[in-house]
């Protein structure tokens, strides 16, 4: 047979996040604990589909009327409207003088390629600028999507906190109207936010440089419990009616992981503005997936339309987010009470589903190797992924890292 | 429409629509600072501007970023339906998008998918997130189905499969495959071929040219054409090709047909690369439908498969397809599987799980398969009796002895009528049917009471519009 045609095509190395799990998957120790990949496990240590979710997907079965035509390009228009009202307020000016577009995309994933990739083709500045650290895929999206991409300070390993002065001096010295990536809230990998008082420092500098934000929205009412307060920072930026885009995700919040839900918003100055940019969005779409899935934005709709689904939701989801942060006190307490050398306050200053421990990539490695620990090798964990049984084995792991001679 | 929308500033922008859309953007932002001293922008940067008589100036301070792109003109596919929809008149007809109707021309829930959905619902299956290659068991499932189990592809591990959005997302994988390891290859698709693979192409930055295929002095196969365009095409050229059921025509070439163009693509060393989006849905049956693919691999050649559940499962808006590269080797196998899996997590991190565990769900259980099987035959049944309808209205009613058969001798959703552009739009102003401008009408859009009237809007497009 003749050589093959792909002889030059060598293995990938597995995603870095994602073949956390892998790995995992693959380890036959009792004790293992997967802290790698972001999604929630009870306190059993099991996947949770909400009961508020069971709930509409069980009435969208019952209903014979439901088809399975193609949805529109943009995808389901309910669920877009109503996106794009959790995310900016439901008396958000700029939805009510129809200056914001709102398409239905891959989750967040998906919302940040299709804008990644209407920036490229329409957008005069093709530079944007990422936090130091961000989600491993980040990178690579924005690349594959034609733009450029520079970092601006962020994670300060010396306070495991924000490094405020190096941001706003980074995105102070970027060129007029380069884009901004902001996490929404619960920035990943870190868990470290500005406060509200930053915030508006960062949106006055922004908006005078005349930089366009794009914000990454995965963890709204994940983070904090509350909707709104996770909503802050994008509505502060909204209000001062200026331009943004906006990724949203639902696989968080709503457990809706491997249905990819979200939705893309692209806030403009003007109606007209937000027509052409729809249209153009919609040149983005056809050509990489024509139309979105319509089960999850189902689900989504379904929910967010009716006022005891939606308020039920809100409930768990404070459930899950109460979980999480009391996962974070556990893991600072037993590492108290093991005096385990250093100041792990910065796990319960974070906020979100994981924490940057500040471990560096050999002793994670270390814990894998020990106490079959899985975790990205940046020393961030999942949270999620604790539960009052499996945190002293953690925080074991912990302390033997930190302790241990190099 | 678009004319309406038109404010302005982008009436201005349109008048200098020789340039691209960031020049003419950089231009606006131009004419802001130029004539706005800085003091503007600094007490003010986000607020209503001060009047300075001139309008263009007071619209350049507040101006948006996107000021300059235009209006981009409607999906030529998709927006056939929402031109249809707007239509009050009653006699009117959607012969537009490639979606199944039953005979009152509804939408069709296969019985089979109804009964996967409630099994998943009572088994309480999560949501956690797929493998960024998709589910395992639809993977295993696909490609048995396109294949056949006891396929030595399958067997030797040599197919790599990966799950994809349907159709569309399955080539747009395999397009940026092939942009980043066979920089400068050309893919050759059909003229004419589905409106959407060239954007497909064009955006994953792959070179495309045309090889000819459909023939308009006979409503068929221009082989001849085919072979020698596929012949001329540099070595290792990417040969896109329509499993069954040609996308527009409905004209596939013969067995005997296969077999010649199997031969020039060995020859030139190129790369066969399959659509297959109507398996099943075709004649009626998987195993005949798959036979061109089966074809080409039993040759032994490395080749490229995209499939698509929107039709045959009636799947449409789940978006479950996979995309198969069978490789010479397991070790290569493994390798594309791994590079195809590189470009799917910077575009969606992981596909839908909804539409793959309703598809693993069917072919894995034997009763619902066999189930699935009558279904799918029952829906190809049905467009092969609106076919013959369709034909022996138009012989009744069309005078002048044009030979009509062609419509017999398409097959699947589509037919591709031989009408010209402003023909269809005869179809479309005078009567109400709505189709695509390149003469495709959907037969699955149509049904036996409806064939009459459609007959005599044919007839009359041919005949007295040129």
């Amino acid at each position: 047979m003749a050589d093959s045609v792909f002889h030059h095509v060598v293995r990938a190395p597995e995603d870095p996040i994602l073949g956390v799990t892998v790995a995992y998957n693959k380890d036959p120790s009792p004790v293992k604990l997967n802290l790698g990949v972001g999604a929630y496990r009870t306190e059993e240590g099991k996947p949770l589909v909400l009961s508020v979710v069971r709930q509409a997907e069980q009435s969208l079965v019952n209903d014979a009327s439901r088809v399975k035509e193609y949805l529109p390009i943009v995808g389901l228009a309910e669920f877009n409207k109503l996106s794009a009202k959790l995310i900016l307020g439901a008396d958000c000016p700029a939805i009510q003088e129809n200056r914001v577009t709102t398409v239905q995309c891959l989750s967040g994933t998906g919302s940040l390629r299709v804008g990644g990739e209407f920036l490229a083709r329409h957008y005069h500045e093709r530079t944007i600028y990422i936090p130091k650290p961000t989600w491993g895929n980040h990178p690579k999206v924005f690349t594959l999507a034609g733009l450029s991409v520079k970092d601006y300070r962020y994670y300060d390993p010396a306070t495991r906190g924000l490094d405020f002065q190096g941001l706003l001096e980074d995105l102070g010295s970027a060129p007029s109207g380069a884009v901004v990536l902001l996490h929404a809230c619960a920035h990943n990998p870190t868990g470290v936010d500005p406060t509200v008082e930053q915030w508006e420092q960062i949106r006055q500098l922004i908006r005078s440089k005349k930089l366009l934000p794009f914000f990454d929205s995965a963890y709204q009412g994940f983070a904090s419990g509350s909707l709104d307060a996770d909503a802050q920072p994008v509505r502060m930026f909204v209000a001062d009616g200026g331009e943004c885009l906006l990724a949203q995700s639902y696989a968080k919040n709503m457990g809706l992981y491997g249905e990819r839900v979200g939705a893309l918003s692209i806030v403009c100055k003007t109606s007209d503005v937000a027509g052409r940019v729809e249209s153009q969005l919609k040149l983005v779409i056809r050509p990489m997936y024509s139309n979105p899935p319509i089960h999850g934005a189902s689900i989504v709709a379904t929910i967010l339309r009716d006022k005891d689904m939606y308020n039920e939701w809100t409930i768990e989801l404070k459930a899950m987010a109460d979980r999480i942060i009391s996962m974070r006190h556990q893991l600072f307490e037993a590492l108290k009470a093991r005096g385990t050398p250093g100041d792990w306050s910065h796990i319960i200053k974070q906020i979100g589903m994981f924490t940057f421990t500040g471990l560096n990539s050999e002793q994670v490695a270390y814990m894998t190797r020990e106490y079959h620990i899985y975790m990205t090798s940046d020393g961030r964990i999942s949270m999620a992924g604790l539960s009052s049984r499996t945190v002293p084995h953690l925080a074991d792991a912990i302390h033997a890292a930190v302790t241990r001679a190099s | 429409m678009a004319s309406a929308m038109l404010s302005f500033a982008s009436a201005a922008a349109s008048a200098s629509a020789s340039l691209p859309v960031h020049e003419n953007l950089k231009g606006k932002t131009k004419i802001g600072s130029v004539n706005f001293g800085s003091s503007v922008q600094e007490r003010n940067p986000f607020g209503k501007t001060k009047h300075f008589g001139r309008v263009s100036m007071t619209v350049a301070v507040n101006v948006s970023r996107f000021e300059g792109i235009t209006m981009a003109p409607p999906d030529p596919i998709l927006g056939v339906s929402e031109a249809f929809k707007a239509d009050t008149d009653e006699k009117k007809l959607n012969l537009g998008v490639g979606a199944y109707r039953t005979e009152e021309l509804q939408p069709y829930v296969l019985k089979v998918v109804k009964k996967a959905e409630n099994l998943m619902l009572e088994r309480g299956e999560n949501k956690e997130y797929l493998p960024i290659e998709g589910l395992a068991a639809f993977n295993k499932a696909t490609a048995e189905l396109l294949f056949g189990a006891e396929n030595p592809v399958i067997k030797q591990q040599r197919v790599a499969t990966v799950q994809g959005l349907s159709g569309t997302g399955s080539l747009r994988l395999a397009a940026a495959l092939i942009e980043r390891y066979f920089p400068g290859a050309k893919v050759l698709i059909s003229s004419p071929t589905w409106g959407n693979h060239k954007n497909i192409f064009n955006d994953a930055r792959v070179q495309w040219s045309e090889y000819r295929y459909y023939d308009p002095k006979t409503v068929g196969l221009d082989f001849d054409g085919m072979i020698a365009d596929i012949k001329a095409a540099p070595e290792g050229s990417f040969i896109l090709l329509h499993g069954c059921a040609h996308n527009p025509t409905g004209i596939d070439p013969t067995p005997e047909q296969w077999e010649k163009i199997a031969d020039v693509i060995q020859e030139k060393n190129h790369i066969p690369f399959f659509d297959v989006a109507y398996q099943g849905f075709a004649s009626g049956s998987l195993d005949a439908d798959a036979a061109s693919v089966r074809l080409l691999s039993a040759r032994g050649m490395e080749l490229l498969v995209a499939q698509s559940y929107s039709k045959n499962l009636g799947l449409y808006a789940e978006r479950i397809g996979a995309i198969n590269v069978v490789c010479s080797s397991a070790d290569a196998a493994t390798r594309v599987k791994s590079q195809l899996k590189r470009l799917a997590r910077p575009m969606y991190s992981n596909p839908p799980v909804h539409g793959a565990k309703i598809v693993a769900n069917i072919v894995g259980d034997p009763a619902l398969f066999n189930e699935w099987k009558a279904e799918m035959e029952m829906m190809a049944g049905r467009i092969k009796n609106v076919r013959q309808k369709l034909y022996d209205s138009l012989s009744a009613k069309d005078k002048s002895g044009k030979d009509w058969s062609f419509i017999l001798k398409q097959i699947g959703m589509f037919s591709f009528t031989g009408l010209s552009k402003t023909q269809s739009d005869n179809m479309t102003n005078k009567w109400h049917v709505y189709m695509t401008k390149d003469g495709r009408i959907s037969l699955a859009g149509l049904n036996l009471a409806k064939c009459e009237y459609l007959a005599d809007a044919i007839v009359d497009s041919y005949h007295n519009v040129s």
